[in-house]
């Protein structure tokens, strides 16, 4: 085999390159050429195609990200900002969290169980990267019709990826979603947040200084996975017929992932790192530029000495592989030897690979032969950048004019009392228990509160009970009748599931899932979503700290709803104080907390009742966010309810439903004066939440309440073993249990 | 009644977890000189009537849609001949 050297390329400027193949444009392969000044060998344009793919360079998606950088609310909090393997937020006592979520939905759809198991490997070595322990996970997901053959197949084999790995790696799920939708159906969305805790002192950031340190790849040997799959699994549209291209599939090992955890964290502990970085999407390509460009000078790395699977790989492909758990340090001559000590005591290869040199090239050698030299930011950071066309989707009036309003009504109490049960059996809104009982929800001793509640939280200090609450939320209806308030609603919503729970809402993290930047009327809902999520964030003093974007999520000129997943973390200062969603106790007051509009554009009920998508999504009321928020916080702090649930998707009767079923307490409900039964029940009028208060509390929760002008209806109490809507109708809770827990298990069980 | 047999396993390039650990656990037992394990899986179908070309295809068709998972796995099938009886059965010594 003739290798492609640096100098044999110089000689042979002519010819020809499968440029096209990997994913590059014409204008790009000559750019390429431009910045080097000759052709690329093999292995420089492996290296520049996949970093210049859409999922590295964020090439389309880069104008508009900025936005988060820009309009980002001053917050003391924010320790380490967009850029790095994940953002850093400052959560007291001295601890920091780095949380992230990014997207694993190509692979998921080909291969589901390895698909979703290595997107929780790659989420949790970006947290460990930061110098963090990771404490927990969690998993936004969307797949299509319920009912669908082909969901038959993808939700059992992601479900199981996503407990196979989390469970053996020992890391709590402790929250997320799962959504149904026909959209979805030749592309489930499969995202996956991690969030890690550390010390102030503990935190690494991702970068190759000092000549002569050396450059150390650990972890799993290098094989032919994913070769290929950043570029083309993330950048390509599948075709109408199924997955045609099919590159080798990443197969994760996650007890290979534990002892990478535990090794690296060794190694921080005893200082022995002066950058680190992990391997994921384009493997070595990715992490010797990065950490290359990052630094203060070049690297030299050895392509011959990288630990093999399969001795047949070339070096273009050793350069691309996406094999899993694998890490690459940068380390001191001095320290080197008690990291690759450190490294044989946890069983993991560990090689020096190269080192870092005064210069500004990045030089790989092949057997003594020279295949690569570039200034390393041409390859990480200076792809190109586009302003793709945007277009107002020409069919948005036309569905934003399709109200919901005409829809049909109940016309009865026997009516409104079919369509509650037909509501909350339905997929979306049914329990998710045959899920999320697959995942070990409290593995670690750490787990406060998970799925179902509001949002998942952890113990931080087992001293100081200091704790840190997440969740995630994203509603690609409302995002597709308006991006810009859907992104909002997003955001909305999951911060006031962090404040439910009784934890103040700090930082954000996103993950932008659409469909193919090339067609104007998804650019600009794209560009809409970020504008949106930006001015909201500025509004809610949440800064963006990281996330992850997913483009060409689409079945040939089908793209998904638009659908911007949020990731909210706050934190509680003592665990102790959170407020759970169960309804506890007999004869506690139920209080409605924000305003109740006749608010159903992209609802629950207009979807399980007459299949119906068009008008506008709720409106959205930030400072009224802010305020609900505190009065949450504050109300749980100083003990005045005993239970909260926030009001989304299915309206007050789902919440209810949801907190009488947790708590095994029925509810007395009366229907505000000015508000028909109907859309009191079932409006999703954003910035309302439901709250159990104890009698002896009715008072001071009034007044506080009253005094910084929070609209608060009293609507019934907790009592007996029936959901009674009183003039309506009465609901057992055991035909409500019987209708909520049955769904998944008939279809998947 | 014959006996078809049918071998699944990872594809080469496809990463073996199980197979590591057993080739990682071989020397700490004492056992040297294996440069690699892969592990697979092995179905055996008895098989009613006669095994011609329909029923190999039919079982061609139930591997590749059931038994194998051929976007990281091959499979092969095979007649083993007289089978039944042959083997004697495994397990029984516990």
């Amino acid at each position: 085999m003739s290798v492609d050297t640096t100098k044999h390329a110089a000689e042979t400027p002519d010819t020809p390159q499968p440029w096209a193949e990997l994913g590059l444009k014409e204008d790009e392969y000559q750019r390429i050429r431009e910045i080097l000044g000759r052709r690329p060998t093999g292995a420089e344009l492996a290296m520049y195609s996949v970093m210049w793919s859409e999922h590295c360079s964020y090439k389309s998606s880069k104008v508009h990200l900025r936005q988060f950088g820009e309009k980002a609310p001053a917050s003391d909090a924010m320790l380490v900002g967009i850029g790095e393997n994940a953002g850093v937020v400052d959560i007291g006592q001295g601890y920091a969290a780095t949380f992230k979520v990014e997207s694993h939905n190509h692979p998921s759809y080909i291969e589901p169980y390895q698909g979703a198991a290595t997107g929780i490997g790659g989420i949790v070595r970006d947290i460990l990267a930061m110098g963090a322990r990771p404490v927990a996970v969690m998993d936004p997901l969307r797949f299509g019709a319920a009912d669908h053959p082909d969901t038959r197949r993808v939700l059992p084999g992601v479900v199981a990826g996503i407990g196979g790995y989390g469970n053996c790696l020992g890391l709590p799920n402790i929250g997320g979603e799962i959504v149904f939708d026909s959209c979805y159906q030749g592309n489930p969305l499969v995202n996956a947040l991690c969030v890690g805790v550390m010390r102030h002192e503990d935190i690494h950031l991702a970068k190759a200084s000092g000549a002569g340190n050396k450059v150390i790849l650990y972890g799993a040997r290098t094989g032919g996975d994913g070769i290929g799959g950043v570029s083309v699994l993330a950048s390509e549209t599948f075709d109408a017929d199924g997955p045609s291209r099919r590159p080798a599939v990443q197969v994760g090992d996650p007890f290979q992932e534990k002892l990478l955890i535990e090794c690296t964290l060794e190694v921080f502990a005893e200082d022995l790192v002066v950058g680190i970085q992990d391997l994921g999407g384009a493997g070595l390509s990715c992490a010797t530029s990065e950490l290359a460009s990052a630094g203060s000078g070049g690297m030299r790395v050895e392509l011959d000495t990288v630990p093999l699977r399969d001795a047949t790989l070339s070096p273009e492909e050793i350069l691309m592989s996406e094999s899993q758990e694998r890490m690459c340090a940068i380390v001191t001559p001095e320290n080197t030897e008690r990291f690759l000590e450190i490294c044989e005591k946890w069983d993991v290869i560990a090689t020096v690979i190269g080192e870092v040199t005064d210069g500004e090239r990045l030089e790989i050698t092949w057997h003594g032969e020279q295949i690569v030299d570039v200034i390393p930011g041409t390859v990480a950071h200076e792809g190109p950048v586009y302003e793709r066309p945007l277009a107002r989707p020409d069919w948005l009036d036309a569905l934003q004019a399709d109200s919901a309003a005409k829809l049909a009504q109940p016309a009865n109490a026997d009516e409104l009392r079919a369509q509650v049960l037909a509501l909350v059996s339905s997929p979306n809104q049914a329990a998710k228990s045959w899920v999320t009982d697959q995942y070990d929800r409290y593995v670690l001793g750490n787990t406060v509160l998970a799925t179902p509640e509001d949002s998942g939280m952890i113990r931080v200090d087992e001293e100081t009970n200091l704790g840190v609450a997440l969740a995630t939320d994203g509603n690609g209806r409302y995002a597709k009748l308006d991006p810009y308030a859907g992104a909002q609603l997003a955001l909305a919503e999951a911060y006031r599931n962090v404040a439910a729970s009784g934890a103040k809402p700090l930082a954000v993290t996103d993950c932008l899932n659409f469909g193919s930047p090339e067609d104007p009327a998804v650019m600009w809902q794209f560009a809409e979503a970020c504008r949106g999520l930006a001015d909201a964030c500025a509004t809610l003093g949440t800064p963006v700290t990281g996330g992850n974007v997913s483009l060409y999520n689409q079945t040939g000129e089908q793209a998904i709803h638009p659908t911007p997943v949020v990731g909210v973390l706050g934190v509680i200062d003592d665990v102790n104080r959170r407020t759970p969603m169960a309804f506890r106790e007999e004869g506690q007051l139920l209080y409605l907390l924000g305003d109740t509009r006749e608010e159903f554009g992209g609802s629950a009920w207009s979807q399980v009742v007459h299949d119906h998508l068009g008008g506008l999504p709720p409106k959205v009321d930030l400072e009224r966010e802010r305020l609900l928020a505190e009065i949450l916080v504050n109300a749980s702090r100083d003990g005045m309810i005993d239970a909260a649930h926030d009001l989304s998707d299915g309206g007050l009767i789902q919440a209810v439903t949801e907190s009488c079923l947790k708590g095994g307490h029925g509810a007395r409900l009366v229907v505000p004066d000015g508000l028909s039964a109907f859309t009191f029940l079932f409006s999703e009028s954003a910035g309302r939440a439901v709250v159990a208060v104890p009698r002896s509390e009715e008072v001071r929760f009034n007044d506080m309440c009253g005094a910084r002008g929070l609209p608060v209806t009293r609507v019934g109490v907790v009592d007996g073993d029936t959901i009674e809507v009183q003039g309506e109708f009465t609901l057992p809770l055991a035909e409500l249990r019987e209708a909520h827990e049955r769904t998944l298990p008939e279809l998947f069980g | 009644m014959a006996r078809v047999v049918v071998d699944v396993m990872l594809k080469p390039e496809i990463l073996d977890p199980q197979g590591q650990a057993v080739q990682r656990a071989l020397p700490r037992l004492g056992f040297e000189g294996i440069a690699d394990v892969r592990q697979g899986k092995r179905f055996e179908l008895e098989v009613e009537g006669p095994v011609d070309d329909a029923a190999l295809a039919r079982i061609r068709e139930l591997a590749e849609s059931f038994l194998a998972n051929t976007v990281i796995e091959d499979f092969t099938v095979r007649v083993e001949e007289s089978a039944a009886g042959a083997t004697a059965p495994t397990g029984a010594a516990r």
